[in-house]
């Protein structure tokens, strides 16, 4: 039997400092400096306490791992995983979840609706840029460039023209689509990673024309007071403005500014779920085949007729058109839209949604849209070590499972005999 | 049936101050097996991307079912029916089987964004007429069990049958093979010959065909070209090329 004693004492050290930093030593103000202060007695017992086991795991690890070993494993992983095949099963779990997303906001507080709200919109970013990265394989870290698109088109035509959000919606996505549509034209001769730094360029080169057309934009102070989205004309307010009336009104109930919060959460529900119907169906098309297959092999699909740059630039266009829808509700959800909300950053998080997620699958970026959102709103005790636990995560994350949480299952075509 | 389907003149690549082709013509007409032969770094598969559209050429004249098409790029080449394979098996691995023989048809199919999504007839019956299709050579080519593998699965022999059914696929007239018997045991090879001679008897196909395996391309090529470090050495009929002494002189080295 070994005894791994170096790495063991290495393990316990590394916890030992790690965990009394995170949880020990706090800096508070005293006066006008900064000083560290101590945490309570049991914080600190419960670090040498997990530092200690740590040690001891490590240094006893081959036995350990025997006893671990000789447990049989449960066999039911088997039969769950056959279970979970089944077209029947399948879509029993997709109505569960769709119908517990629809109850979610009538239970919880209004803080948890709006926050449920933002991983909505995370996750509409994340199939948008999964259809490009996951199903078309190219890497786009401008993608947030749609986003912003998005967001100002509707602002703008709101704050010129008066349109509403609806029509605001519509123009978005169009105006992304055309977008993605003009910019890919002339990148997707490129390929990895040329295309990589060409698609952060464009990103950039978006925000910081936001930010400079001044006149238009409003540069650096934003666009402010933009309208929030309506049903049937109804207004969530208070009181109504001129020639419209309120939802509370309309049906008699009195005024409750958590409808709006609900009323918000449903609409990005409502997006999300038709997101994930086009997506669907796009997979199965003879479009998300060609995607597929021109990720695999481009120079076979050219050899058998398959024009590459249509079908590069139709995952491009579509996959911004969602940003765009993703970006008006943004805009309409906030009331107040400037550059800084679209900086790169917002990418490599979107982007990190769908490679966490599992490239290409849906469920897998719903799921990671969910972990990237609410686990720092949730590590927020953790102050100014929260980033770091995040970037931890990210790397345990990649080196426990680099193929994502759920890595893609594709809808095959079956022969049926 | 004296109809000629391609006719290359003089064509030239040139790369850099390499010269790769020099001077090739041939011509393949309608229901012909031609074969290019010459030995390694000849240039054959030079004078495939050349008229496949994969390399531009630098000079020459592509007349392919009465168009001129050299300059084309490769996908629209290939959707005037001019289909080649390569020298190494280029399967979507990831893809299954019928997958693959479907994406192949993409051309063919009802693309429109909007017909999909509500699946109206039209593309139901597109999807199912390529469905069809797929599985009438699929039982060709004897995959039809294998329908739903993954391509990448398939044993050696099975992925160089695959890939000639996905070239069938898309309604060729032209099908271009390069060196489809590589690495074939002997009753593969064999079958492989069935299968071509069946292709153009049954399906008007015109073959070009790359290959190293003399007898499989003695028996069934009705033209032989030879090509020699880029240049046309000498073309005809089987019984001709094999005496001819220059092509022996070729392969075989001088005395």
């Amino acid at each position: 039997m070994r005894l791994y004693i170096k790495s063991a004492i290495f393990s316990a050290i590394v916890v030992l400092i790690l965990s009394s930093v995170l949880l020990g030593v706090r800096l508070t103000q005293v006066g006008t400096e900064l000083t560290l202060v101590g945490a309570e007695d049991a914080v600190l017992w419960k670090i040498a306490a997990a530092s200690l086991l740590i040690f001891l795991y490590n240094l006893f690890r081959d036995p350990i791992e025997r006893i671990l070993g000789s447990i049989p494993k449960p066999t039911l992983s088997v039969g769950l995983r056959e279970l979970s095949q089944r077209q029947f099963v399948q879509r029993l779990t997709w109505c569960f979840l769709i119908a517990a997303a629809l109850i979610f906001p009538f239970l919880g507080s209004r803080s948890q609706i709006d926050l449920a709200t933002l991983v909505l919109i995370y996750v509409m970013l994340g199939l948008g840029l999964n259809i490009v990265v996951g199903l078309a394989g190219l890497l786009d870290l401008g993608y947030v460039g749609f986003y912003a698109v998005g967001a100002y088109t509707y602002a703008m035509l709101a704050l010129y023209f008066g349109v509403g959000f609806w029509t605001g919606l519509i123009a978005a996505g169009i105006m992304a689509a055309f977008f993605g549509f003009i910019l890919g034209f002339p990148v997707l001769r490129l390929r990895g990673d040329y295309l990589a730094i060409v698609t952060l360029g464009f990103g950039e080169i978006i925000r910081i024309m936001l930010n400079n057309l001044t006149d238009l934009t409003g540069g650096p102070r934003g666009i402010g007071s933009i309208p929030k989205p309506t049903l049937f004309n109804l207004e969530f307010s208070k009181r109504a403005s001129e020639g419209t009336q309120t939802f509370h009104e309309f049906f008699g109930i009195a005024f409750n500014s958590n409808h709006r919060v609900m009323f918000l959460y449903l609409l990005a529900l409502l997006l999300v779920l038709i997101t994930l119907f086009v997506i669907n169906r796009l997979m199965r098309m003879p479009i998300g085949r060609a995607w597929e297959a021109m990720r695999e092999d481009e120079i076979a699909c050219r050899a058998l007729g398959l024009n590459p740059t249509h079908i590069k630039l139709s995952a491009f266009t579509i996959g911004a058109t969602f940003a765009g829808f993703a970006g008006s509700f943004f805009a309409a959800r906030q009331g107040f839209i400037s550059p800084e909300s679209f900086t790169f950053i917002e990418s490599a998080i979107i982007l990190a949604i769908v490679v966490l997620g599992g490239m290409g699958s849906q469920i897998g970026v719903i799921l990671a849209a969910i972990v990237m959102t609410v686990l720092p709103e949730m590590a927020r005790e953790f102050n100014e070590y929260r980033m770091l636990l995040f970037g931890l995560m990210m790397v345990l994350m990649m080196i426990w499972r680099p193929q994502g949480l759920l890595p893609m299952k594709r809808p095959h075509v079956e022969l049926q005999q | 049936m004296s109809e000629s389907i391609l006719e290359v003149s003089d064509l030239t690549m040139r790369f850099g101050g390499l010269l790769a082709v020099n001077g090739v013509g041939l011509t393949i007409k309608k229901g012909q097996i031609v074969s290019m032969i010459g030995p390694n770094g000849a240039g054959k598969t030079t004078v495939f991307n050349c008229l496949t559209g994969f390399y531009q050429p630098t000079s020459g004249k592509i007349i392919f079912a009465k168009q001129e098409i050299q300059g084309l790029p490769g996908y629209q080449i290939a959707r005037k029916g001019m289909i080649r394979t390569f020298q190494h098996v280029r399967l979507f691995k990831d893809m299954t089987v019928l997958e693959n023989l479907l994406v192949a048809q993409h051309q063919h199919m009802n693309n429109s964004l909007l017909a999909g999504l509500f699946k109206t007839r039209s593309y139901r019956n597109a999807e199912k007429q390529a469905l069809d299709n797929a599985i009438y050579w699929l039982e060709k080519v004897h995959l039809l069990d294998d329908a739903n593998r993954e391509a990448g699965t398939l044993a050696y022999g099975q992925q160089r049958r695959l890939e000639i059914a996905r070239c069938m696929v898309t309604r060729p007239s032209l099908l271009m093979l390069d060196e489809p018997a590589a690495g074939l045991n002997p009753s593969e090879t064999e079958a492989l010959k069935q299968l071509i001679r069946d292709l153009r008897d049954n399906h008007q196909i015109s073959v070009l065909l790359i290959e190293h395996d003399m007898k499989l391309v003695m028996d069934i090529s009705d033209h032989i070209i030879v090509i020699n470090q880029g240049t046309p050495l000498a073309s005809g009929t089987p019984e001709q090329v094999r005496h001819n002494p220059a092509v022996i002189k070729a392969y075989l080295g001088e005395e």
